[in-house]
């Protein structure tokens, strides 16, 4: 349309204008000539009257024409205030164009600039979010210094629009402040940080853009963003994806530790850089399993799908985000796609090869199977040929290395002859690395010596000289063949190389050598330069070696050499007189000069080109150019076990700020937890081997070096941590309890069952990291699989250790164990199931004056239920309770409930849901409605009720489409506990507290089958939901828990003597106090 | 991100710029056209340079280099992949992407860039979106602007940016509503001089053109959807669903798109539709060579292979080929010393064959190798690898739509050693 339109107008300007357009067509690239600055110079003033004219059309044609000049590089700065005269009309197109006019021009013309900026300003203002858009992005590209101010203020507003359409012009219009006036800095983080909790999928990738460029090195403002972000991450427009995963890969880098070490032993092809780390713990880290930190696992997991995408840019990163992060054994799904890729465009091919062949270095097997992916095609360009050649050398090993080497034979015959010769570079390599075919390849390569091509045997006699340096001796009839091939030779880079070769090795060819040297005098004005050097070098060593046959000849040399043009050779002539002729002044250095010249050489190194390529993060441009670019943001290593304090304390209190389940994890305290969980395991792991179920000191005996070097290295960060803790222990628990409340509101997120109630960070953090993940994934399939090995490994484990508790008194560590959310999670079917937390003395903990107990998860839950709804009165609905023990998910004073409605009817229950709650005085936390329940199925929801510390039943009313059933739910006082631990002298002092009428106790008498039968804690942990506290001595055992409502501390007590036992209770709440006493002590004297 | 761009046509001119921060002097590139002049052929030329100040990315199209200016560290393919996106752009709005279609349509052509980047950063790459803010230009449209003084800006302002749906327009319209996919495989193979095969895999797609009215959901199932190894899917495509049932399910975007592409896995063995029996000889110290190709059909289920071109370049010492085909016409390029022979149709009966001399260099030795023959073909109604669709259904809209689902197979990079 343009064109016509174009032409029309061009019509009626008439011949001169055509001149004009074919005096530009003129390629000179020095600009259209001086000649046509007055043609126009002359359409410009007639484009003035155009743009002042009153007709729209008018108006409209020279701006098109106006940006045709701008499109061809042309100056069209003089026509600034005739242009932006029309800024405010209304005509869209014609508005636009000025637009496109004015953040040309603006910076050249500041002050006329200024006159549009009140239109703009106008226009932030317009009910329609698209103008208000499209006006806050002109006025940001205008690059005015002036106006930084009103710009500041604009993104500030804007920031807070309620369209997510402005607010991600927002995020655009931060990076242009910041390039127009980085002093804006400060205040724009802190436009970044409040867009950085943007929920809109629209603005995520424009403000993680605005991140990198202003403040890439902010990590902290990315914690409590971070989950958000994966969740977001398929949603996401393709080109924010990008930005998003490359800076979650930083991320992720500095705040995960390593998967790799598990199966890095077994690695040979490992990187070199973090072997360090690897041995510095190889010894400790043999027998104990790596879990990955879940959040880690759920980057992993948002950006799996994206390998599908059709961006090929979204894929690399994708890849690179794998292989960077990801566990050995996984990067391998990124493949594929990697291979699908090279369907694409020839740059992308370009670039893509380029990461395989750094891949490929480091881990062949990656690729192997698509090798003949690789396989070079006549139609390729030179670079792509180049790179493919690269990987299939990477590739190469014993076992396809024929297939591999017939390839490369058809390479060699090509008729590009700058890639035969790299082909034969690349089996020089592959000679070199799979010594099994050194002497096939050497052989090869001696067949191609008598190529017609120059180039080839050129390259064939460079690499058999790099071969040959290798094993010498054994080779010395094909040092006698090149010899004989010499003449036919003319590559001055191959026959220099061939005299070398001759010098280096004349011992093993002592008839040719003298030959060869006597034909090259006779030549030797006529070669080039690297060659007369050479052959300098080669008289001198046979000077030295066989002075008796080449003395004449080698005087004669050195005399041509002495007079040569070029002054290398003359130097290098004089250097070799004066090092083996002996003369009557400087003769020092001729008794050393066999040993100069005749020194034994170490063999090149034939390797790759991309050998060190991995020093750069992969898919970056850095990468690609193999050095720095400007903005090149470095790939952090993985943070050691004890990472750099000072950074750590940051981000603890972070933690502990922004302690959100839901939201946004402190991802922050990410190194501790994972090292938390690390030696939980590992403790775990130990319990089982050992297979014991003894407590206390014995335990410590059995203790392997390896494992308390370990458990050194824990002190160290727990100490970090302690003096971090104490500070901020008390504002923790408010704002946790608010954080709760948030997250209570959003129900989506939380998964049925998995309720947890931190109280200390770490596993809160990692359990509710989990619960997100069940949350946001509950629907997929894959994370179940993936979960239950998991889980079933960990029974294995408890099956094998009843005893979950150690107590370590040497320790001051408390290790938790990260995977303790409750089978009901994920299966409803486990029965008894010991949830793995092990816990320790808390020497340092109990420096936090204000509450010395660490909430942990449960020791023990057991699965007995209470029935609900029985299926007759029911009529066909049965419900069961189970009480999983876990902190609830939707308020911390509540109990979390799972109700299990099974439909024994024949016919679908629709809209199972609480009605009304009876009862008062008890919250209750409704599960969400079932919406249909078939016949022999059932299903399990879990719901939150405060019982405000009493045992008095719950009672509400339980619906279905058709009935209801009043029923209610009967806490044992033991489910009202939520269990702590503490350590041994906070536990006693905390008893202290809670003397007289707050104590209770009595002497329980135990038969001996039942001291035996079982262990005397187990007992107790089935009865009541309370934590383990280490204890120093065998028959003292204590047990300490709150109360889930009102958080009062519920400390019990057991000293076993010969034929019974003392049991104390002590807590602030005397009635439970006694209730908890009655209880225990039937269960206790129970056999 | 992105600086600037620059478009440079095959003579080295540059012939259009956008700068979407300050503006970059076309000096820069400068290294460009050296690194041009280094280069052999045009795809040889680097795609990523480095200068003192900036890197330039370029691809190259349509005989067009689009060469970005970058400042800093940005992946590669980022800019890599939004060119090319760029003159997908350019194709769909002009037809062509040739240095005339942008010279003409200069104004569209920077409307479109300055939708597309936001201060380099990508902004709005759906062409549904672009539609809706700029209006693709048309005959009848110019007409009716040259008469009417109305623009090509779109009148309404865009809300596609906005929805759940970013890449279907609103307010779609249809008289007819038809949605047809075309399924296109292509097989790429490397077969050695014997006849064996090399290497031989099938890259699949589905092209859609979809016009519906208002907001159709499409689901299309597949007979066999385990063939598929590898997918890439366009955003549309719920993975999930695809994960879980192998069913594509999706709200399909207004017109052209690819909502699939697919690689069969390379267990699977290809079936090779044609086979080529070839001699071609150069015998040392004649100055003559000779050729002879003949092409015949294998495994092509009882379908006819169409349009074969075969081309190759010939070695460098041969200076003329004196050949005479059984069907179709051949030329020789002596430049280039590329030979084409459009074949046509293989007629099973009557094999196609090219047969002739070559005249070589006078006292030129004898070429090393042998030149590769690239093939191209079409197999229309089968898709080579078996692939079926089973069914298209939609939800959503009360009309019925007309469905049309078409099968072809064409040569990939196909290649025969000889």
């Amino acid at each position: 349309m343009l064109g016509m339109a174009n032409s029309l107008c061009y019509g009626e300007q008439g011949g001169a204008d055509s001149g004009v357009e074919v005096g530009q067509e003129t390629p000179t690239a020095g600009g259209a000539g001086f000649g046509l600055f007055s043609t126009d110079f002359k359409r410009n003033e007639d484009l003035k009257e155009m743009l002042e004219s009153s007709k729209e059309s008018l108006k409209l044609e020279a701006m098109k024409r106006v940006v045709g000049l701008i499109a061809k590089g042309k100056n069209a700065s003089e026509l600034f205030p005739a242009v932006v005269k029309n800024v405010a009309n209304k005509n869209l197109e014609l508005k636009k164009l000025v637009y496109v006019y004015l953040v040309r021009y603006a910076e050249e013309q500041q002050d006329l600039a200024l006159l549009s900026i009140s239109t703009f300003q106008r226009a932030l203002k317009d009910p329609n979010q698209l103008i208000r858009a499209s006006a806050l992005r002109v006025l940001s590209s205008i690059r005015v210094p002036i106006i930084v101010p009103i710009m500041m203020l604009a993104i500030k507003e804007a920031a807070s629009d309620l369209s997510p359409y402005v607010r991600k012009t927002a995020a655009h219009a931060i990076q242009k402040l910041y390039s127009l006036d980085a002093d804006q800095k400060d205040h724009l983080i802190e436009v970044i940080e409040k867009l950085l909790k943007d929920k809109s999928t629209l603005v995520a990738g424009s403000v993680v853009m605005a991140f990198e460029e202003v403040c890439p090195d902010r990590i902290d403002l990315i914690h409590r963003n971070y989950r958000k972000l994966c969740n977001l991450l398929m949603d996401v427009e393709e080109w924010g994806q990008v930005v998003i995963i490359s800076m979650l890969t930083r991320y992720a880098r500095t705040q995960f530790i390593s998967p790799w070490k598990e199966d890095g032993v077994f690695e040979n092809s490992e990187k070199a850089f973090y072997e360090s780390d690897e041995e510095k713990r190889k010894s400790a880290e043999e027998t104990k399993p790596y879990a990955m930190d879940p959040d880690h696992r759920l980057l992993l997991r948002s950006t799996k799908p994206l390998l599908q995408s059709r961006n090929t840019a979204v894929v690399m990163s994708v890849a690179q985000l794998y292989w960077h992060l990801a566990p050995k054994h996984e990067v391998n799904i990124i493949t594929k796609s990697l291979v699908r890729l090279l369907r694409s465009h020839r740059e992308v091919q370009y670039i893509v090869l380029q990461n395989i062949a750094t891949m490929s270095i480091q881990r062949k097997g990656m690729f192997e199977p698509f090798m003949k992916s690789f396989y070079v095609r006549s139609t390729d360009a030179t670079h792509i040929k180049t790179l493919k050649l690269e990987i299939l050398t990477n590739l190469a090993n014993e076992a396809n290395i024929s297939t591999v080497l017939r390839e490369f034979q058809t390479y060699v015959k090509s008729q590009d002859k700058a890639f035969a010769a790299a082909t034969i570079q690349a089996i020089g390599r592959c000679a070199t690395n799979i010594s099994e075919i050194t002497d096939t390849c050497l052989n090869g390569l001696v067949l191609l010596l008598s190529n017609r091509d120059e180039t080839v045997v050129a390259e064939s006699v460079v690499v058999i000289r790099k071969l040959l340096q290798t094993q010498p001796s054994e080779h010395s009839d094909i040092i006698k063949h090149m010899a004989k091939l010499f003449d036919n030779i003319t590559v001055p880079m191959a026959r220099a190389s061939i005299l070398w070769l001759i010098g280096e090795y004349c011992e093993h060819v002592p008839k040719i050598a003298p030959d060869v040297l006597r034909k090259m005098a006779k030549t030797f004005h006529n070669e080039e330069d690297i060659v007369k050097l050479q052959t300098v070098s080669l008289a001198a060593k046979l000077y030295l070696t066989n002075s008796k046959q080449t003395k004449l000849l080698t005087q004669y040399i050195l005399n041509l050499g002495k007079y040569d043009q070029n002054y290398d050779i003359r130097d290098r002539t004089r250097f070799i007189r004066q090092l083996i002729v002996p003369s009557e002044r400087g003769g020092a250095l001729s008794k050393y000069a066999r040993r100069i010249l005749l020194a034994p050489k170490p063999a090149p190194v034939l390797q790759s080109a991309f050998k060190d390529r991995d020093r750069f993060q992969l898919g970056t441009l850095s990468h690609t150019l193999n050095s720095k670019a400007t903005g090149y943001l470095e790939l952090s290593d993985w943070p050691p076990m004890a990472p750099d304090q000072s950074v750590r304390n940051v981000e603890v209190a972070e933690a502990m700020k922004e302690w959100s389940p839901a939201v946004g994890k402190a991802k922050s305290s990410k190194s501790d937890d994972k090292f938390y969980s690390d030696s939980g395991e590992e403790e775990d792991e130990q319990a089982a081997d050992s297979g014991s179920d003894e407590e206390g000191g014995s335990e410590g005996s059995t203790r392997t070096p390896a494992e308390s070097e370990n458990s050194e290295t824990s002190e160290d960060s727990s100490q970090s941590e302690k003096s971090s803790d104490s500070g901020t222990g008390v504002k923790k628990t408010t704002t946790q309890k608010n954080k709760k409340l948030q997250q209570a509101k959003k129900p989506r997120k939380v998964s049925p069952s998995a309720c947890s109630l931190p109280a200390n960070r770490h596993i809160g953090d990692k359990r509710t990291a989990m619960q997100d993940v069940t949350g946001h994934v509950r629907s997929s399939l894959a994370f179940q699989v993936h979960v239950k090995p998991f889980l079933s490994c960990k029974l294995w484990c408890s099956v094998l250790a009843p005893s979950q508790v150690e107590e370590k008194p040497k320790k001051e560590v408390s290790l938790l164990d990260l995977d303790d959310f409750s089978p009901a999670a994920v299966t409803m079917t486990k029965s008894s199931i010991l949830s793995p937390s092990v816990l320790s003395d808390l020497h340092g903990l109990s420096l936090a004056a204000s509450s010395p107990a660490i909430q942990v998860s449960p020791v023990f839950v057991p699965v007995h239920t209470y029935e609900l709804l029985h299926r007759m009165t029911g009529k066909g609905l049965a419900a069961q309770y189970h009480f999983s023990r876990q902190p609830c998910i939707y308020d911390d004073r509540m109990i979390s409930v799972q109700l299990t409605f099974s439909n024994n009817g024949d016919h679908t229950l629709e809209n199972i849901h609480i009605s009304e709650k009876t009862s008062a005085g008890q919250n209750i936390h409704c599960f969400s409605p079932i919406e249909c329940l078939e016949p022999e199925k059932s299903v399990t929801v879990s719901m939150g009720v405060d019982f405000n510390d009493s045992t008095q039943a719950a009672s509400f009313q339980l619906c279905t489409k058709a009935e209801g059933f009043n029923v209610s739910i009967q806490p044992a006082v033991g489910e009202l506990l939520l269990p702590v631990t503490m350590s041994e002298q906070d536990f006693s002092k905390e008893q202290g507290k809670l003397q007289g009428m707050n104590e209770s106790s009595a002497t329980i008498a135990m038969t001996p089958e039942s001291i035996t039968s079982q262990p005397l804690h187990r007992k107790v942990v089935n009865m009541a939901n309370v934590g383990v506290v280490p204890s120093g001595q065998n028959n003292v055992h204590r047990f300490a828990a709150k109360l889930v409502s009102s958080g009062a501390l519920v400390l019990v007590c057991v000293v076993q003597k010969d034929s019974g036992a003392q049991l104390t209770v002590n807590t602030e709440k005397t009635i439970i106090g006694s209730m908890l006493l009655r209880e225990l002590q039937t269960v206790l004297s129970a056999p | 991100m992105i600086h600037s761009l620059f478009l440079v046509n095959a003579t080295g001119d540059i012939f259009l710029e956008k700068h979407w921060k300050s503006a970059v002097s076309r000096s820069v590139c400068d290294y460009f056209f050296e690194a041009q002049e280094r280069a052999t052929e045009p795809e040889n030329v680097p795609p990523v340079i480095p200068t003192p100040h900036h890197y330039l990315i370029s691809v190259f199209r349509h005989r067009i280099f689009f060469v970005a200016v970058i400042q800093s560290e940005v992946p590669p393919l980022f800019v890599i992949e939004f060119l090319h996106r760029v003159v997908d752009t350019f194709q769909d709005y002009f037809g062509v992407c040739t240095e005339a279609a942008i010279k003409d349509n200069v104004v569209v052509v920077y409307e479109l860039l300055e939708e597309m980047l936001d201060n380099g950063f990508p902004l709005a790459t759906e062409s549904n979106i672009l539609k809706e803010l700029i209006k693709p230009p048309t005959i009848l449209r110019t007409v009716v602007n040259t008469i009417t003084g109305s623009t090509n800006v779109g009148e309404q302002l865009p809300t596609g940016q906005l929805s759940v749906v970013p890449w279907r327009r609103t307010g779609v319209k249809y008289t007819n509503n038809e949605a047809y996919f075309d399924v296109v495989e292509e097989i790429d193979a490397i077969i050695d001089k014997s006849g064996s095969t090399v290497t031989a895999e099938i890259q699949g797609v589905i092209d859609a053109c979809v016009k519906l009215t208002g907001m159709p959901d499409l689901t299309l199932s597949f007979m066999n959807p385990r063939l598929l190894d590898d997918v890439s899917f366009h955003p549309c495509v719920r993975f999930k669903r695809w994960e879980a049932e192998r069913i594509l399910s999706f709200i399909p975007p207004d017109g052209n798109f690819r909502l699939l592409s697919y690689h069969v896995s390379s267990q699977n063995l290809v079936a090779i539709p044609v086979y080529v029996k070839h001699n071609i000889t150069f015998r040392e110290g004649s100055s003559q060579g000779r050729f002879d190709l003949t092409l015949g059909p294998k495994q092509t289920m009882g379908k006819v292979v169409e349009s074969v071109l075969v081309s190759s370049r010939l070695p460098r010492v041969v200076l003329n080929a004196n050949l005479s085909p059984s069907q179709g016409t051949y030329t020789f390029d002596p430049v280039t010393k590329l030979l084409t022979w459009d074949v046509g149709k293989i007629n099973p009966q009557k094999l196609p064959s090219l047969k002739g001399s070559m005249s070589l260099q006078a006292g030129a030795s004898k070429p090393d190798e042998n030149p590769t023959i690239n093939i191209q073909f079409k197999i229309p109604q089968m898709a080579v690898s078996g692939l079926k669709v089973n069914r298209l259904d939609m939800y959503g809209e009360k009309y019925k739509p007309f469905k049309g689902i078409k099968y072809m197979t064409m040569a990939g990079k196909f290649q025969v050693r000889t």
